[in-house]
């Protein structure tokens, strides 16, 4: 299963606007795509679930995909955590 | 026949059938089901039907608020079709044969609790977001409308234990008559709303609206703070008088907003509107507004994750002061801490947030806070009539700190070859006693004051304004808060320079009068409150008003006062 491992640095972290727009972008993909914070593993594409991982600006996450399309999903999400949610 | 006291929150008396906005308990209880599929089709169309009902009052809430408080429905539009939330309802309702009702409210809870656990101000608000949309799906489940504005058909007088953002925003306002509230002062969203409509209101009423029934017969008195319940034949007639009279009052007062308020022995003094964003621009202007009295810049700041730059900030002041050309645009600058917090500024929490590290005492710590602001201030005051004024000063040191601040901004600006406003008026509010008792040091040092009388009299009266036990004490008329007044407009016209006033009490018509008496030279109110201010000043004389000053400070009592004016100043009777 095809993972990646990024560094969150938005200010507010995995929360708020960051928050949706990862799992609205996870979620255009068909594949099963997991995120992992210290030792929670969560549905990626689960807004509740993401948010309980607590992930702050400077925290390391894994996102792992499984699916026909699990690398363009990552690569779409490595873009956009890397872009920094897109608030550049 | 039953008249229950409340605080007037907004002028006006309206007639009509009540509507009681319930908050009542959902009752769910858990039942066995014999066909998950069917259950499951109902739970799909109650999404459906709440993701619609989001839809509408992002769109509603944009339009009157703003992009960035509209989004928290997006985001609760999300919650509800989450993958994981859904599935487990789904699973549950599958596995256990139970009702989707129980389902959704338990999976819902779990999920709302883990948020809750995690000790983060923005998580906790989420557990409320979660239980807030499960609730509106819940209904369209049971079919129970209640809560939902949505059930508000036929004009009616709106009736709830307090009211939020969220409960007033689907609200069909062309049906709202009135508003009366148990709980809330007259700064509560109700109030606030109730103003900006131009809609009677009684808001802190207490237990007694408690008992009031749908359609029961309703008059809401927004002049003398009272709200009559099945008021008889002969006491309607009477109201309808006094309606009648409001209207046509209310009909001269916007037929002379436009004009100076200036008395009948030609004593000219300035009215002024306190707006909080772009928005309340056209407004203003509409109402008379000779000029910004208080530009709250919070806006820029709240709802969102980040600090707004200098030059976001630069731009917004800017089309703003602009909007007045040479009316003043006088801006606070942040007054955030209190009851303001802004979560991406790390505040440490205090026991008593009315008394700590709140406006200046928090801007003079944060440098990088503090001087992005100042400098869009500088810069957006080249070319109109920006001025800037800063709260909750104490001391004279506190403007001596401020003003040095404000001096490295000018220099750098220089320095970079910005356009600025060299000669821009700096002044301060008075809203903490002992910046009344120094104002003759204070007035040394600024070129105007403007008197926060929301938080002077609560400082004044120890008494908490928000909080309805003590809301009469903190409410302004006070004897005590009206004697700091004219110390302060006493010591300013002393040194030659003028006073305003931006609290809600410049637009209490009750008010007005003394103030006018004791001297005030500027009246920043909200814009609905412009036209009957004008029209008071202007059929009063500034002889009677001195008079009337003068016996007011003189009586004991906030009742008292309130009497004796209504007395005393027949034209303050708006019906």
């Amino acid at each position: 299963m095809p993972e990646i491992k990024l560094t969150v640095n938005h200010k507010v972290g995995l929360h708020a606007r960051p928050a949706s727009a990862f799992v609205q972008t996870a979620a255009r993909f068909n594949s099963d795509i997991e995120v992992t914070h210290e030792d929670n593993t969560v549905n990626a594409k689960s807004i509740l679930a993401v948010l309980t991982l607590g992930a702050h600006q400077g925290s390391e996450i894994i996102i792992k995909a499984e699916g026909e399309d699990a690398e363009d999903a990552l690569k779409a999400l490595e873009e956009l955590v890397n872009d920094n949610f897109g608030e550049n | 026949m039953k008249i229950v006291s409340g605080i007037p929150a907004s002028y006006g008396i309206a007639i009509g059938p009540a509507f009681v906005f319930g908050h009542e308990e959902l009752i769910i209880e858990t039942n066995s089901i014999t066909d998950p599929e069917a259950e499951l089709q109902r739970f799909k169309l109650a999404r459906e039907a709440t993701g619609k009902q989001l839809d509408q009052a992002f769109l509603v809430t944009k339009k009157e608020c703003g992009i960035e408080a509209a989004e928290i429905f997006n985001a609760q539009k999300m919650m509800l079709e989450d993958p994981e939330l859904v599935g487990a309802v789904k699973n549950r309702v599958e596995s256990e044969l139970i009702n989707v009702e129980s389902a959704l409210l338990e999976t819902s809870e779990i999920f709302a609790s883990q948020l809750e656990a995690i000790d983060d101000e923005y998580l906790s608000a989420r557990a409320l977001d979660i239980r807030d949309v499960t609730s509106r799906c819940l209904r369209n489940l049971l079919g129970n409308f209640d809560s939902p504005a949505s059930s508000l058909t036929e004009p009616a007088i709106i009736v709830a234990d307090d009211l939020t953002p969220s409960d007033t925003v689907l609200l069909d306002k062309s049906y709202v008559l009135g508003f009366c509230t148990a709980k809330g002062g007259s700064t509560s969203h109700t109030a606030i709303l109730a103003r900006g409509l131009g809609i009677p209101a009684v808001v802190g009423a207490g237990e007694g609206i408690s008992e009031i029934q749908p359609d029961d017969s309703l008059v809401v008195d927004g002049d003398a703070g009272e709200v009559v319940i099945n008021p008889d034949e002969d006491q309607l007639t009477a109201f309808r008088g006094r309606q009648k009279k409001f209207l046509k009052i209310q009909a001269e007062a916007e037929a002379i907003t436009h004009q100076p308020a200036i008395t009948i022995d030609g004593h000219q003094v300035e009215v002024v509107a306190n707006i909080g964003n772009e928005d309340g621009i056209e407004p203003a202007l509409e109402a008379g507004a000779e000029g910004v009295g208080l530009l709250r810049s919070e806006f820029l700041f709240l709802e969102r994750n980040n600090l707004p730059s200098e030059e976001e900030q630069y731009r917004s002041y800017k089309s703003i002061a602009d909007a007045f050309g040479e009316k003043p645009v006088i801006l606070r600058s942040l007054d955030v801490g209190g009851d303001k917090d802004i979560p991406y500024i790390d505040m440490s929490p205090e026991d008593n947030p009315f008394l700590g590290v709140r406006a200046i005492r928090l801007c003079l710590e944060r440098p990088e806070l503090f001087k992005p602001q100042l400098r869009a201030a500088l810069r957006a005051g080249y070319g109109n009539n920006l001025k800037l004024m800063f709260p909750m000063v104490a001391s004279v040191d506190d403007v001596l700190n401020v003003q040095s601040v404000l001096e490295q901004c000018r220099t750098e600006l220089r320095e970079e070859g910005q356009d600025l406003a060299e000669e821009m008026d700096v002044g301060i509010m008075i809203e903490i006693p002992s910046a009344a008792i120094l104002a003759d040091q204070l007035a040394d040092v600024v070129d105007f004051f403007s008197i926060g009388t929301n938080d002077l009299s609560q400082y004044t009266m120890a008494a908490d304004r928000t909080n309805a036990k003590v809301a009469t004490l903190a409410s302004g008329f006070q004897p005590a808060v009206f004697r700091l007044i004219k110390m302060v407009i006493d010591a300013a016209h002393q040194k030659g320079k003028w006073v305003g006033l931006c609290g809600e009490m410049a637009g209490e018509i009750l008010a007005i009068p003394i103030l006018l008496g004791l001297g005030l030279d500027e009246f920043s109110m909200n814009p609905p409150a412009i036209p009957f201010a004008k029209r008071l000043i202007r059929s009063i004389s500034m002889e009677h008003a001195r008079q009337v000053a003068e016996t007011a400070l003189d009586l004991k009592s906030d009742g008292e006062i309130r009497e004796y004016i209504q007395k005393a100043v027949p034209e303050v009777n708006l019906s």
